[in-house]
């Protein structure tokens, strides 16, 4: 992590941290070495040898699988509808009452709904994530299709470009920069939610250490499982910024 | 298809566009604007016309007509006797703000209309080569249009329609955001293509100068609702030598009567008074 715009990131982190530390005379918040040892333990084990001793794959196996699962869900769901809906105004009149009533409603107010629906379990977490996902993507790709220059469609259309080929040769390529910034954000709100939906009684993942630490007061677990998700999460976007970046190669304003 | 090359059968006596008893109103809440009136032209085949007139006398809106991308309110617009329903291929459009597809690369650009025209991937490769060869820009084949200049990215959009077969050039001021070097520079090209290839040319512009460079023939129109005031016949021989006796006595006079027809307006001419 030499150089680079995130090179003193972690350094602020143990500094809050041991800071922290100071402040709490309960010693429940752990000094940085502990948690340096945990995360030790937690990945390779041979150090405390408990349920959670050599877990990090496992744990973090499923969660992207829940993250990806919801995730690539939201995608399919929603880029193919927000094109439709920002091209064609009837849809448009037709579900934007129904999709602005829903957007307010916190996606952790579906927990309950969800856990009825789908059952403890990893069904449960990945439709929260879906749900967080779904929406970030859906306005995007709407905003990038009705924002696309008319010019263009004008300039297909003199070219003998019609009808359903518009969408392939236009308003796709058009929308592409609006699209990513609504995957950017879904995955991060992928990311965000995978906690809550992990909350729902699910044995492993990221979310269920985290709670199994809060409720063994082992704070050291639920800071390794924070900076996990943290690093997966920086990780999974840089993804997507490189794919951003190599299909928008003829956009370098929309580079990230 | 009204869109579809029906050059080679059309009767050589038809004009290629004729257009009769045009009227444009466009509704509005606030009452409807009369754009165009009583409008009636024929070109012929091979003729460089120029449209000219002051901001918001409806040569665009003309322009757009014959394009296609509106529909006449009242009257007739016919390309070789066939009504315009829509865009179409026969006729290329060259817009002011070049409107190119910047994602992709200027021989993808150039190559458009013969891909969505479903030709053969060798032919497209010829016919985006050969006029990429025409506008002087194979060198710059794999380029965005982002990375172009100005007066590069308005001659792949020519190169674009012109790989497209188009019959009629439609250019809707698309010299007027270059510089004066530069505009010069792409008239000469474009006259140059035209000669070399029997196009059809109507060229809206708001430049007297242009307009006497360019065409054979210069339609003045007039505001309040857009008119045809005169239609002007040039027979300076090219190449046309702007600093010439003939050349300025000609601008001299097309300018007096564009002058004319908009000091005849009441409005503009209340406010000139007060």
């Amino acid at each position: 992590m030499e150089g680079g715009p995130w090179g003193h990131l972690p350094d602020t982190f143990d500094c809050f941290l041991a800071l922290c530390s100071r402040v709490d005379q309960n010693r429940l918040i752990p000094v940085p070495y502990e948690v340096a040892v945990m995360m030790w333990d937690f990945a390779f084990g041979g150090i405390y040898d408990d349920a959670f001793s050599a877990s990090l794959l496992t744990h973090f196996w499923v969660s992207i699988q829940r993250v990806y699962g919801g995730f690539l869900l939201a995608v399919i769901t929603a880029v193919p509808l927000g094109l439709m809906i920002g091209r064609f105004a009837l849809l448009r009149v037709m579900l934007d009452p129904t999709l602005s009533l829903l957007r307010p409603v916190p996606v952790t107010a579906w927990l309950p709904l969800s856990m009825i629906f789908f059952g403890l379990g990893p069904k449960s977490a990945i439709f929260l994530v879906f749900l967080g996902a779904f929406y970030p993507i859906l306005l995007n790709t709407v905003f990038g299709v009705r924002s696309v220059d008319n010019k263009l469609f004008e300039a297909a259309a003199m070219l003998g470009c019609k009808g359903s080929q518009l969408f392939r040769s236009v308003v796709i390529p058009a929308a592409t920069p609006q699209i990513f910034n609504g995957l950017r954000l879904g995955l991060g709100f992928a990311w965000i939610l995978i906690v809550v939906g992990e909350m729902t009684g699910v044995p492993e993942g990221l979310g269920a250490v985290i709670m199994d630490g809060r409720t063994l007061s082992r704070t050291d677990l639920v800071i390794t499982g924070m900076i996990i998700i943290g690093i997966t999460g920086f990780l999974s976007d840089r993804l997507i910024v490189l794919l951003n970046n190599r299909l928008l190669r003829w956009s370098p304003q929309h580079h990230a | 298809m009204p869109s579809t090359n029906t050059s080679a059968q059309a009767p050589s006596g038809l004009p290629i566009l004729s257009i009769e008893g045009l009227e444009k109103v466009f509704p509005s809440a606030d009452g409807d604007v009369h754009a165009l009136e009583n409008i009636n032209l024929e070109v012929r085949k091979g003729e460089f016309v120029c449209l000219l007139g002051a901001s918001g006398c409806g040569k665009s809106t003309l322009l757009r007509i014959v394009g296609g991308f509106e529909n006449p309110s009242d009257g007739s617009a016919k390309i070789y006797g066939t009504p315009i329903e829509s865009p179409g291929p026969d006729r290329g459009v060259v817009f002011q703000d070049y409107a190119l597809f910047p994602w992709l690369t200027v021989a993808e650009n150039i190559s458009f209309g013969p891909k969505h025209r479903g030709l053969a991937k060798s032919e497209i490769k010829e016919t985006s080569q050969k006029y990429m060869q025409m506008v002087g820009l194979t060198q710059f084949a794999g380029k965005y249009p982002n990375t172009l200049s100005g007066g590069m990215k308005q001659r792949v959009a020519i190169a674009r329609v012109l790989a497209n077969d188009a019959e009629i050039l439609l250019m809707d001021e698309p010299f007027a955001a270059l510089d004066a070097l530069t505009r010069a520079k792409l008239q000469e090209e474009l006259l140059e293509i035209w000669e070399r290839t029997n196009l059809t040319v109507i060229f809206v512009t708001h430049s007297v100068e242009e307009a006497v460079i360019l065409s054979d023939r210069i339609v003045v129109m007039g505001a309040g609702p857009g008119h045809i005031e005169s239609d002007i016949s040039l027979n300076l021989p090219r190449p046309r030598d702007p600093s010439s006796i003939e050349f300025n006595d000609l601008r001299r006079d097309v300018s007096n009567q564009l002058r004319r027809h908009i000091a005849a307006a009441p409005k503009v001419r209340d406010a000139i008074d007060a």
